[in-house]
């Protein structure tokens, strides 16, 4: 099974909740590519939609991807722009971000960090 | 009589939470509402059903649209509310501890403290179960119904209470397959009627069994599942493969109860309504007296009686601080828990009626 | 009072349970213009039912976790209560020579069409038969639960109860 390609995709259209609102479309980076992601959702809605399903691996390289939803577990956490460790159920996307699987407590880019400031 | 104008400070803006600071606010109270969500509402904006009880509660409206009316009002009444801020600690002399934006953090006296803080899910251990694909209901709900992505197509919900059987409808009707309900104990726990309108779609429904395990490299791709003994064994014989790609888990919620311990409150341990809980009166009072518990934290319920928990504390609150008059708090206290009682009647409520008498009856103990 | 083995087990109630709480209704009471079906067999605090309707034809009363009893001399079967049931258990089933018709709820994308033919499906989610839509209303005071009419044959009329989903795309 491909990790990158798997279930999920955006519900656009619901008997209860009508018909999606129209969004500003943004571009985060996944492992470097790019990937569309709509204004105000955390990252982690953006990579479901995009069919992602390995959100990191651990020390152990066992897969994780998200389980609460609601920032309690911190399974989800990936390196956003350098920083590792940054649950993406919680952190809303943001235009260029760029955001990484990291493996176990991954790695302090600092240089990541320095070209986004 | 008035206190000093130190305001009462509601942690959480979940139902319970909002509807205590509506009440405060509407009495004339000052009143702080925190929450750390870059939104409020708590759980009900994921609640996209339609509401038991009666017009007084907001039968048949549904849940989100009950959590814009609240928003509304909260809005209306000009209530200060800080989101984007959690609550890290409570000091002697309710002294609430907040940190903004995970970096500004700041203190504030507080002349009532009302904890809303709500309940998290239980996670359940099985072989695979930290594979990606498994996840709380909660979090489903909320990938389906608040970020409209859908985060599978093949689901087998684990836990056939009225999170599971409501969180398997709405994945239908956000477009996925649910494969099964499958329940530990002999009978299933939601209502009736939830379970039907699951039925009906062609959902089995399977009681005692449980899941033995997930099976899958990158996620989920089968999930076995057994029938059990009395013991909660699993039957030789009876496994069953199912193919999906999402294992949901609604097996339970428990309190959030680790500000209230912080504030001193006694807690005590109540099976029937999520484990431990702060131990509180009828006015909905800890056993710190200025400190109210609302809501999930106080024994997990619903989103109908939340709200009249919260109103409760609200009322009671605002009068201690001498904001309302005596009759005026009794009349709307009446009012108040006969909307309570009528929730917590019939087979289901029966049993959440005698667990919270029981609390009542500990609390006068103590 | 039984203890909805059926219910608790299934999922869905079963003929026998329904009879026993007086909520299954036989086809002499379907004739013509059809009667109101309400399935709802267990106590829970829930009454939009009662207060939906114009005519007070069904009663709940005190305490709130009474079952729904319908007064058939009052109801005429205008189908408000349906939508109105957050349970979604409420139901109108009529027949007529060999036909029979259910208006039943419907909260599931997409829509089905008048005219379409559909799969008609009993409570444990079984297809039975072909089934033709004949109306489908969705109003404003719905808030989103559509209401459905679809035709078949009679001989299923005390088993079907609603349409199987369409296009799922797995
Ligand atoms: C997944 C799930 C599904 C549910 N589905 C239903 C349903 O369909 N129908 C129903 O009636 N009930 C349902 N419930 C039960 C639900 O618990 C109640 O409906 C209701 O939401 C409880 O209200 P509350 O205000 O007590 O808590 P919540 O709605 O949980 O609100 C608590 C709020 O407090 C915040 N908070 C907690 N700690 C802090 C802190 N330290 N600092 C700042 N903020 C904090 C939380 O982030 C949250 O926003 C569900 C519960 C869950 C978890
Ligand atoms: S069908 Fe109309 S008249 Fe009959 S019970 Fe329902 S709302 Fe009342
Ligand atoms: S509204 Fe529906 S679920 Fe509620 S009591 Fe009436 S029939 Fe039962
Ligand atoms: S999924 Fe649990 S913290 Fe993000």
């Amino acid at each position: 099974m491909n990790a990158e390609k798997s279930p999920g995709s955006r519900i656009a259209k619901h008997a209860v909740l009508g018909d999606m609102p129209v969004q500003k479309e943004l571009t985060i980076y996944f492992e470097g590519k790019p990937l569309k992601a709509l204004e105000g959702e955390p990252i982690m809605a953006a990579l479901v939609a995009a069919g992602v399903t390995v959100f990191r691996y651990t020390k152990k390289g066992s897969p994780r991807r998200m389980f609460c939803g609601i920032g309690r577990c911190t399974d989800c956490v990936m390196t956003v722009d350098g920083v590792p460790g940054v649950r993406t159920c919680v952190t809303e996307v943001r235009e260029g971000m760029r955001v990484e699987r990291q493996q176990g407590v991954g790695n302090w880019n600092i240089q990541a960090e320095a070209d986004h400031a | 009589m008035r206190n000093d104008g130190k305001p009462a400070v509601v942690v959480g803006a979940g139902p319970a939470g909002l509807c205590a600071a509506i009440e405060l606010k509407k009495a004339g109270a000052p009143v702080v509402l925190m929450d750390e969500n870059a939104k409020p509402g708590g759980q009900l904006f994921k609640q996209i059903h339609k509401f038991f009880g009666s017009r007084e509660h907001k039968a048949g409206i549904r849940g989100f649209d009950i959590g814009k009316e609240l928003l509304a009002e909260s809005l209306r009444l000009g209530i200060d509310v800080r989101l984007k801020t959690e609550v890290v600690g409570i000091e002697s002399g309710l002294k609430v501890w907040a940190v903004e934006d995970r970096s500004k953090s700041y203190t504030l006296d507080a002349g009532k403290l009302i904890l809303a803080t709500g309940a998290t899910e239980n996670a359940l251990s099985f072989p695979g179960w930290t594979l990606p694909g498994v996840m709380t209901a909660g979090c489903a709900q909320t990938l389906i119904n608040v970020h409209r992505v859908l985060p599978g197509k093949k689901v087998l919900m684990v836990g056939s209470g009225n999170v599971g059987v409501i969180v398997a409808y709405q994945l239908m009707q956000a477009g996925a397959r649910v494969a099964a309900v499958i329940e530990a104990l002999p009978r299933l726990g939601g209502y009736g009627v939830h379970t039907a309108k699951v039925r009906r779609a062609g959902v089995a429904f399977h009681c005692s069994t449980t899941i033995l395990r997930a099976e899958g490299k990158e996620g989920v791709e089968k999930a076995v599942i057994a029938k059990i003994d009395e013991k909660f064994r699993p039957i030789p014989g009876t496994e069953q493969i199912l193919d999906v790609d999402t294992i949901c888990l609604a097996v339970g919620l428990t309190p959030s109860i680790e500000l209230s311990c912080l504030a001193g409150c006694r807690q005590i341990y109540v099976p029937e309504l999520g484990g431990n809980m702060p131990a509180h009166d009828d006015y909905m009072r800890s056993s710190n007296e200025s400190v109210y518990v609302v809501g999930d934290i106080a024994g997990v319920e619903e989103a109908s009686t939340a709200m009249e928990e919260g109103r409760l504390a609200g009322l009671h609150a605002a009068w201690a601080m001498g904001y309302m008059d005596d009759q005026t708090m009794k009349t709307r206290t009446n009012e108040t828990r006969e909307r309570l009682q009528a929730l917590r009647q019939g087979v289901f409520g029966q049993k959440r009626f005698a667990a919270k008498e029981r609390i009542l009856a500990m609390r006068k103990d103590a | 009072m039984s203890n909805n083995e059926a219910l608790k087990t299934t999922g869905a109630p079963s003929l026998e349970e329904l009879r026993a709480v007086g909520q299954l209704a036989s086809e002499e009471e379907m004739e013509g213009r059809g009667c109101l079906c309400i399935e709802c067999i267990e106590e829970i605090p829930c009454n939009p039912c009662q207060t939906s309707c114009p005519q007070g034809a069904i009663t709940v009363g005190f305490p709130i976790t009474n079952l729904p009893v319908i007064d058939r001399t009052k109801c005429t079967v205008c189908g408000l209560c349906i939508p109105a049931c957050p349970g979604l258990a409420i139901t109108i089933k009529s027949v007529k020579d060999d036909r029979a018709r259910v208006r039943f709820p419907w909260e599931y994308l997409p829509y089905p069409s008048v005219g379409d033919t559909v799969r008609m499906v009993d409570r444990l989610g079984r297809e039975l038969c072909d089934g033709k839509i004949v109306s489908i209303i969705n109003p404003e005071r719905n808030n989103k639960t559509a209401v459905i009419t679809a035709e078949f044959p009679r001989k299923f009329v005390q088993d079907a109860i609603s349409i199987a989903r369409r296009n799922i795309d797995v």
